[in-house]
C-alpha cells in the first residue's frame, strides 16, 4: 500500500494550490481528482476577472487553472485522475483512504489529509419552487457546463432566479450566444453578486434586474413553458395578487452554494452552521487532528484568489503536521458578523500568517472593525461600507500578541459617524 | 453631465462619478486606484470590454474551446465579434495562449485560446 505525508482531495484551485505547497514544503504528496481533467469549476469559467490578486492580471478561469496545473507539473506531487475517494478512515497515525477508479479499488495511507472538495449548487428543490418538473430547469453551473464545456445551448428564452455571480455571468453568456434573457429575479432587496457583475453582465446588455421578486411556480409538462413570479414581503413570502405569468423555455437558478463536506462528516469533522464548512484554526486544520480544509470546502469564497490562498496555507501546514494536543482558543464575534474563519486559534502553532475572513450580517455604512485581546484593542480597520455578499479579508501577524489558551479574542464592529 | 459608473477592473467594484468636460477632459471621483480613472475616461469616450466566449472545434474530447480577446475591444463591436467567432471551427490542436484570430474586426486585438486543446 502506498504511503503519503499529505493527500489532497479535489483538483480545483484550492486543491491544486495545496498540492503544490505541500510538495514544495518537502512532503510526499498525492492529489486525487474525480474528474478526468484538473481545474474543478474553473474549467467551465471561461469569463475573465480571475487572478487580479495572485497573478496581478485579469485572466479567465480556464487560464487561472492552467497556470496552477503547469505549476503542479513542475513538482513531484503524484496525481490520480478519474478517481473517487469512497471511504476515509481514521487510524492511529493517519488516514486510510479507499479509492475507486477504472483500475478498480485500491487503498492508500496518508499522515495528513487536505479536503479541497469545493461546493455544490443549491437546487430548485431546496428553494421551494412549486409546479411540475419539466426539462429546462437548470442550476447556473449546470447551464454553464452545457454551454462552455459541451457547446450546447440550454434554452432560448430564459428566466434567471437569483443574482449570485454565476447567475449574472450566465445572463451575459446566454445573451452573447443568442438566447433572450427575460430578467434576473432576486428575492432579497439587494443583489447578491459583485457590483461589477451587475454592471458588466446586466446593464451592458439591458437585462432587467427585479429585486424582492421570486419564482413561485414552474409550468410545463415535457419542457418549461412558463414561470410565475411574485413580489415577496420582508420575510421573503410571496404576496398574493402580485403574480405575473412569464412564458419562457428555461429557468436558471443561481440561489447559492453549499460546501461539500460528506467526506469530512464521515470522519467526524464538526461543521459550522453558518459557513456549512468545518470549524478550523489558523493553520486550516479542522477540529479533527490531521484533517485540513481549504477553499470553498471551508466557506464559499467570492474569489478564486482567496481559495488558492487558503490552499497554499493548508498544504504547507499539512506538510509540517505532527500530532500533538491542541488547546484551541475560540475567536468570538458579535452579532454584527455573519461568520468568521478561522473560528479558532491554536496558540501553540505559528500565528504570524493568520488571516481572518469574515462577512457582515447586514449591509453597513462606514464601519470600524476592532480586534480585542483580553479587552484591549490590538488591531482596527476601517471600511467605507460592508455588504453581506462581499467577503472581507484581514491578514494579521498575531505571533507577538502573547496569546495563550486562556486569552479572550473578540472581533467587534462599530459604526463610524461622519 | 455627471455619470455614475461601477468600475469593472477589479472586484472592488468602485462607484465612480465621472464628468466629461467641454475640452474633452474627464474628471473622476470615487475610485480607489488609477485604473478607475482610465476605466471612467474610456467609458465616457469609447467604452471597451474584453470578450470571453467559446469557438467550435472538430475534437470530440473538447467540442468547444474557450477563448478571449487578448485586450479590450470597443463595446459596440462585441456582437459583431461574436458573429465572427461563431463561424469559426478549430481544426488543429492549440495551447492556452495561442492566437486563434489575429486582430479581430481590425481592432488590433487578437483572440487567444484560454485552455490547452
Amino acid at each position: 500500500m502506498k504511503n503519503y505525508d499529505v493527500t489532497v482531495i479535489g483538483g480545483g484551485p484550492g486543491g491544486l494550490a495545496a498540492a503544490i505547497s505541500a510538495d514544495n514544503a518537502g512532503a510526499s504528496t498525492l492529489l486525487i481528482e474525480r474528474e478526468a481533467r484538473l481545474g474543478g469549476v474553473l474549467k467551465q469559467c471561461i469569463h475573465d476577472g480571475f487572478g487580479v490578486i495572485r497573478f496581478g492580471e485579469k485572466l479567465s478561469g480556464c487560464e487561472y487553472a492552467t497556470r496552477l496545473i503547469r505549476e503542479l507539473e513542475t513538482t513531484g506531487a503524484e496525481l490520480m485522475l478519474s478517481t473517487f475517494v469512497s471511504k476515509a478512515e481514521k487510524q492511529r497515525d493517519g488516514y486510510l483512504l479507499t479509492l475507486t477508479s477504472r483500475g478498480g479499488m485500491e487503498r492508500v495511507f496518508t499522515k495528513a489529509l487536505v479536503l479541497a472538495t469545493g461546493c455544490r449548487e443549491r437546487t430548485a428543490k431546496q428553494v421551494a419552487i412549486h409546479g411540475t418538473r419539466p426539462a429546462g430547469v437548470f442550476t447556473a453551473g449546470t447551464a454553464q457546463a452545457f454551454l462552455n464545456v459541451r457547446g450546447q445551448m440550454p434554452g432560448k428564452r430564459c428566466v434567471i432566479l437569483g443574482s449570485g455571480d454565476i447567475g449574472l455571468i450566465m445572463a451575459r453568456r446566454l445573451t452573447l450566444e443568442g438566447a433572450r434573457v427575460l430578467g434576473v429575479y432576486e428575492a432579497k432587496p439587494d443583489p447578491s453578486g459583485l457590483m461589477r457583475n451587475i454592471s458588466q453582465c446586466l446593464w451592458d446588455f439591458d437585462i432587467p434586474l427585479h429585486l424582492s421578486k421570486t419564482v413561485t411556480t414552474v409550468h410545463g409538462d415535457e419542457r418549461v413553458e412558463a414561470v410565475t413570479v411574485a413580489e415577496v414581503d420582508e420575510k421573503m413570502r410571496p404576496i398574493a395578487g402580485t403574480e405575473e405569468y412569464i412564458p419562457c423555455d428555461t429557468l436558471i437558478l443561481s440561489v447559492g452554494l453549499i460546501p461539500e463536506n460528506e467526506l469530512a462528516e464521515s470522519l467526524g469533522v464538526p461543521l459550522d452552521k453558518k459557513t456549512k464548512g468545518p470549524f478550523c484554526d489558523q493553520s486550516y486544520m479542522t477540529l479533527v487532528d490531521g484533517v485540513f480544509s481549504c477553499g470553498n470546502t471551508l466557506h464559499v469564497s467570492d474569489l478564486a484568489d482567496y481559495v488558492s490562498e487558503s490552499g497554499d496555507a493548508a498544504g504547507r501546514r499539512a506538510a509540517s503536521y505532527a500530532r500533538r494536543e491542541r488547546s484551541l482558543l475560540p475567536v468570538n464575534i458579535s452579532r454584527d458578523f455573519s461568520y468568521v474563519v478561522p473560528q479558532y486559534l491554536d496558540p501553540e502553532a505559528d500565528l504570524s500568517e493568520t488571516v481572518f475572513f469574515f462577512r457582515t450580517a447586514a449591509e453597513r455604512k462606514k464601519t470600524k472593525l476592532r480586534i480585542l485581546l483580553d479587552g484591549v484593542e490590538i488591531k482596527q480597520k476601517q471600511y467605507n461600507g460592508l455588504r453581506p455578499p462581499e467577503m472581507e479579508r484581514i491578514p494579521f501577524d498575531l505571533s507577538g500578541a502573547g496569546l495563550t489558551k486562556d486569552s479572550k479574542l473578540e472581533l467587534l464592529m462599530e459604526e463610524v459617524r461622519s | 453631465m455627471t455619470k455614475e459608473l461601477i468600475c469593472i477592473t477589479c472586484p472592488n467594484s468602485c462607484r465612480i462619478s465621472a464628468e466629461l468636460g467641454e475640452n474633452g477632459t474627464v474628471s473622476v471621483s470615487g475610485n480607489l486606484c488609477p485604473r478607475g480613472e482610465i476605466f471612467a475616461s474610456n467609458e465616457l469616450t469609447c467604452p471597451k470590454r474584453s470578450l470571453t466566449t467559446t469557438v467550435r472545434t472538430v475534437f470530440g474530447d473538447m467540442p468547444v474551446l474557450p477563448v478571449r480577446t487578448a485586450g479590450e475591444i470597443p463595446k459596440e463591436m462585441i456582437m459583431d465579434a461574436m458573429a465572427v467567432l461563431s463561424g469559426l471551427v478549430i481544426r488543429e490542436r492549440v495551447k492556452c495562449g495561442d492566437v486563434v484570430v489575429r486582430s479581430i474586426l481590425d481592432t488590433g486585438c487578437d483572440v487567444i485560446a484560454t485552455l490547452d486543446l
